[in-house]
């Protein structure tokens, strides 16, 4: 791999560019490895280089169905926090929080980590209750959270409407500082750079059709381009994870919906935060293009169509143009849709499957980009040792049988409700 | 599926209607404890036709039975959910 360098960006550039190598090859399929991650987004990637970064394995490939990162990565609204209530989910955004800090300079590869703080506003008084309980729990477990005054609010977002008469008034908010975005593509082509530099072969258009499983334990996958022998594979396919776990004969604690995102046209900068509400569901930032980003809540009926309903989005826009009216000005660009695991408790599932040598990572509702790193982290651990690490034994598919589940929203075994 | 045809109301936007659940998770008030967790917890999650339960919140209040397509939002039919159902 060619080092992305000032010192090698500037020699190339007396060079006419002409150095320059392919970020990762495009391998044909070989006939077995030591493991295998089926779906080539963020996640499934960022497992396959801890798997050879960490763990040591020499033969690794990543099955993806279509291209890297043309799933769920590329279709988020590119939040990165950690600051949620229950103490499992904070430890393991947290560790992924941590590693997002320094994933730049481990990738060698610009991910635009960019801390700008991400806040909740409150609009009332139980909400600045809800939100100092956070961000006791936070502070608790040792995680950065502030409360903020309405001045310090109107200080940090100008633009926000802070009269008497504002829709929703601003009594509050609580911001956690290290939060911020990324750059979501890059986030996958980082992680498959890094990971192809270590010998992993990424093979796009490769669409997994089965498995091979003798006396209960994995023996192989079967694919669109060939059969692929294996003792040991790790599932990251959200929005497929039924249909994959379909494959290997079992079902899931997971329904498929969808979540809508929308950006208006680029504009100069005018929003250097993530904004989200404790009481209505619509969250701003703006990216490094200038475009406004817009995400709000999810479509509530199972579907895979990634195509969805108008009215949603003119909630977002509604509740977005009532925060900031300035808002109101900016003609929307394009919206798309991205197929979401619901969760029966709003959290992730990493860990084992019934069947032997299968693991999972998948259920992230519609979290799962700011846990990018470690997640990939956490199914490599699992599927390299056979068990979940510390952090994601919580994330158990035992979990709902047992009645431990992480209720974040407290929302009960309703996955349209989280 | 921007239409549902409600059996009481006829043609109503999507947006009256909330999505509840898949029929085949409704759990039998004589089910067993392992039945029961595995109907609560556990969804084929079909990519295509299925049955759910709708009800037409904003409308006329009536549960529903939608046969559905998850991926072409097809609806092929709606029925009223019939007494003891």
């Amino acid at each position: 791999m060619k080092r992305y360098s000032a010192f090698n960006l500037f020699r190339e550039g007396l060079n006419g560019h002409k150095g320059w190598e392919p970020a990762w090859r495009s391998p044909q399929p070989a006939k077995s490895y030591e493991a295998v991650i089926i779906g080539g987004g963020g996640h499934g990637l960022a497992a396959a280089y801890y798997l050879a970064k960490r763990h040591g394995l020499k033969r690794i490939a990543v099955l993806e169905r279509g291209w890297i990162g043309g799933g769920n990565t590329g279709r988020n609204t590119t939040i990165v926090r950690s600051n949620y209530r229950q103490p499992q989910i904070q430890r393991l955004l947290e560790f992924s929080l941590k590693l997002w800090e320094g994933l730049s300079e481990e990738l060698n590869y610009n991910v635009m980590f960019s801390q700008r703080g991400a806040l909740f506003l409150g609009h009332s008084d139980s909400d600045m209750t809800r939100l100092a309980e956070r961000g006791d729990a936070l502070r608790c477990n040792g995680i950065d959270a502030e409360l903020m005054t309405p001045a310090q609010v109107a200080r940090l977002i100008p633009l926000l409407d802070m009269s008497d008469m504002a829709r929703f008034p601003v009594h509050g908010a609580l911001i956690q500082r290290r939060g911020g975005t990324a750059r979501h593509d890059a986030v996958a082509w980082g992680y498959a750079r890094a990971a192809d530099a270590l010998g992993v072969d990424i093979i796009q258009n490769c669409e997994v059709t089965g498995f091979d499983i003798q006396g209960g334990r994995i023996a192989g996958v079967r694919t669109s381009r060939g059969d692929i022998a294996t003792d040991r594979i790790g599932m990251s396919v959200a929005g497929a994870s039924g249909q994959v776990a379909a494959l290997a004969g079992f079902t899931l604690p997971i329904e498929s919906h969808l979540l809508q995102a929308f950006v208006s046209e680029p504009v100069k900068p005018m929003i250097d935060t993530v904004i989200m509400s404790q009481s209505i569901h619509c969250y701003i930032s703006q990216s490094d293009k200038g475009e406004v980003v817009l995400g709000g809540d999810p479509d509530l009926y199972p579907t895979y169509s990634q195509r969805g309903v108008p009215h949603r989005l003119e909630e977002v826009a509604g509740q977005a143009i009532s925060l900031i009216p300035a808002l109101s000005r900016l003609r929307m660009l394009r919206s798309w849709a991205g197929t979401t695991d619901m969760s029966f408790d709003g959290s992730p599932i990493i860990g084992t499957t019934p069947v032997e040598g299968l693991f999972i990572n998948g259920g992230w509702c519609y979290g799962g980009f700011k846990a990018t790193p470690g997640a990939g982290w956490l199914l490599a651990h699992t599927v390299a040792t056979g068990a979940p690490h510390e952090i994601n034994a919580p994330f158990g598919l035992d979990r709902f049988a047992a009645g431990a589940t992480v209720d974040e929203q407290g929302t009960g075994p309703m996955p349209q409700a989280h | 599926m921007l239409l549902i045809t409600c059996p009481h109301c006829g043609d109503r936007a999507q947006a009256e209607f909330t999505y509840e659940r898949p029929v085949e998770t409704v759990i039998a008030l004589d089910a067993t404890v392992e039945v029961a967790v595995e109907t609560l917890y556990n969804r084929a999650n079909p990519r295509g036709w299925s049955w759910e339960l709708w009800r037409h919140t904003h409308g006329c209040g009536a549960w529903l039975r939608l046969h559905r397509h998850t991926a072409t939002h097809e609806v092929a039919a709606v029925a009223l959910l019939e007494a003891g159902a």
